[in-house]
């Protein structure tokens, strides 16, 4: 006998987790940008039109020529656009609602994704001036910027 | 740093270097973050197919469960209630032996992080039931890894009857039986051609 009767049992189910502890190098170019992550700093790269890209890219993305000239920007900057994240999802970086913003900082030319640190989407704008907060212990993970905040008594620029 | 030229004349540190990093102050004499970890977690909720609860419940009683295929008889294990090749349907159940012969195999020598029941050397290897015309995945064990060929006869070890459940960890590792080989020509995925080259002949054509 061959059949195996399931009708009438419950389905069988399981929790199943893959997990994979990658550890990557970065090469010169990213590791710059985490070793200022972790001297709380923010550097971009500077392209041969004069622009700075943060974060830095190792290759120019329209001429593909290598870069090398890495660049400290302001850690202060301007909200491009945004959105609301609530809740949070498993293994955010984030426990708490908070917004999730394109940052363009003082000295960049292209902005860069972080969460924004405020307690409802009332408190974001397009244009609003936000400021990076680090976390007090740093290892050189884009995780040692808790995100940004406000900045005290800022206009909303645009 | 090495000089050893490459194929074409160039340097190798040429090669690896690229060219030299301008640092802004901040980030200058300190030392520079050269890795990052970055693990990725999926965790998902499974609930097998009707065929793979079957074979799942079957196997809790050390049985195994393939799927016949309709249109050439192929039988496919662990089943999943179709014949993949035609597209087609195959809920035919067969019961299989719990032995069979490696049809490939291989020996891991680095452990896997989180994985500290099973210790290295450890061989993988596709186990290609009596019955069946696929292999499915097991350990080796009970020999050397050294020992380990394409063709070895070997039986399942089962864990415990206590210890068994409706999941796919009841069968602890296949050890050899020690019965002379499958010729290498027969082995694994090739004793499929070898059974339909023998169908072909048996039929005179």
């Amino acid at each position: 006998m061959t059949d195996q009767d399931v009708s009438g049992l419950p389905p069988l189910r399981a929790d199943l987790v893959i997990e994979y502890p990658f550890i990557r190098t970065t090469g010169p170019v990213v590791g710059a940008f985490l070793t200022g992550l972790r001297e709380g700093v923010l550097v971009g790269i500077r392209r041969a039109d004069g622009t700075v890209m943060v974060p830095p890219a190792e290759y120019d993305p329209v001429t593909s020529e290598p870069l090398n000239e890495v660049v400290e920007v302001s850690s202060t900057g301007s909200i491009v656009s945004w959105t609301w994240v609530d809740p949070p999802r498993p293994g955010s970086p984030w426990e708490t609602p908070h917004g999730l913003a394109l940052v363009l900082l003082d000295g960049a030319d292209t902005p860069m994704l972080h969460g924004v640190l405020v307690d409802s989407p009332g408190e974001m704008a397009t244009g609003l001036r936000v400021e990076a907060v680090w976390n007090a212990e740093r290892v050189g993970h884009i995780t040692d910027l808790a995100g940004f905040a406000p900045v005290a008594d800022a206009a909303v620029e645009g | 740093m090495s000089e050893t030229p490459t194929p074409d004349g160039v340097q190798a540190s040429d090669v690896a270097e690229g060219p030299p990093i301008d640092l802004p102050p901040s980030i200058s004499g300190v030392e520079p973050v050269r890795s990052v970890r970055t693990p990725i977690r999926l965790e998902y909720d499974f609930i097998p197919s009707s065929a793979a609860q079957q074979y799942l419940r079957a196997y809790a009683s050390k049985r195994i469960l393939g799927n016949r295929s309709p249109v050439d008889g192929a039988v496919f294990v662990p089943p999943r209630g179709v014949d993949p090749r035609n597209g087609v349907v195959a809920d035919e159940m067969v019961d299989l032996a719990d032995t069979g012969h490696v049809g490939s195999f291989c020996i891991t020598h680095l452990p896997i992080p989180g994985r500290k029941d099973l210790p290295v050397p450890y061989v993988s290897a596709w186990i290609h039931l009596d019955g069946a015309d696929i292999g499915f995945l097991g350990l080796v064990a009970g020999c050397e890894a050294a020992d380990v060929r394409i063709g070895m006869r070997v039986r399942a070890v089962w864990k415990p009857d206590a210890e068994l459940g409706a999941t796919a960890e009841n069968v602890l590792h296949w050890e050899p039986t020690g019965d002379p080989d499958v010729p290498v020509d027969e082995a694994g995925n090739r004793a499929w051609a070898v059974k339909q080259a023998a169908k072909r002949g048996g039929d005179g054509a």
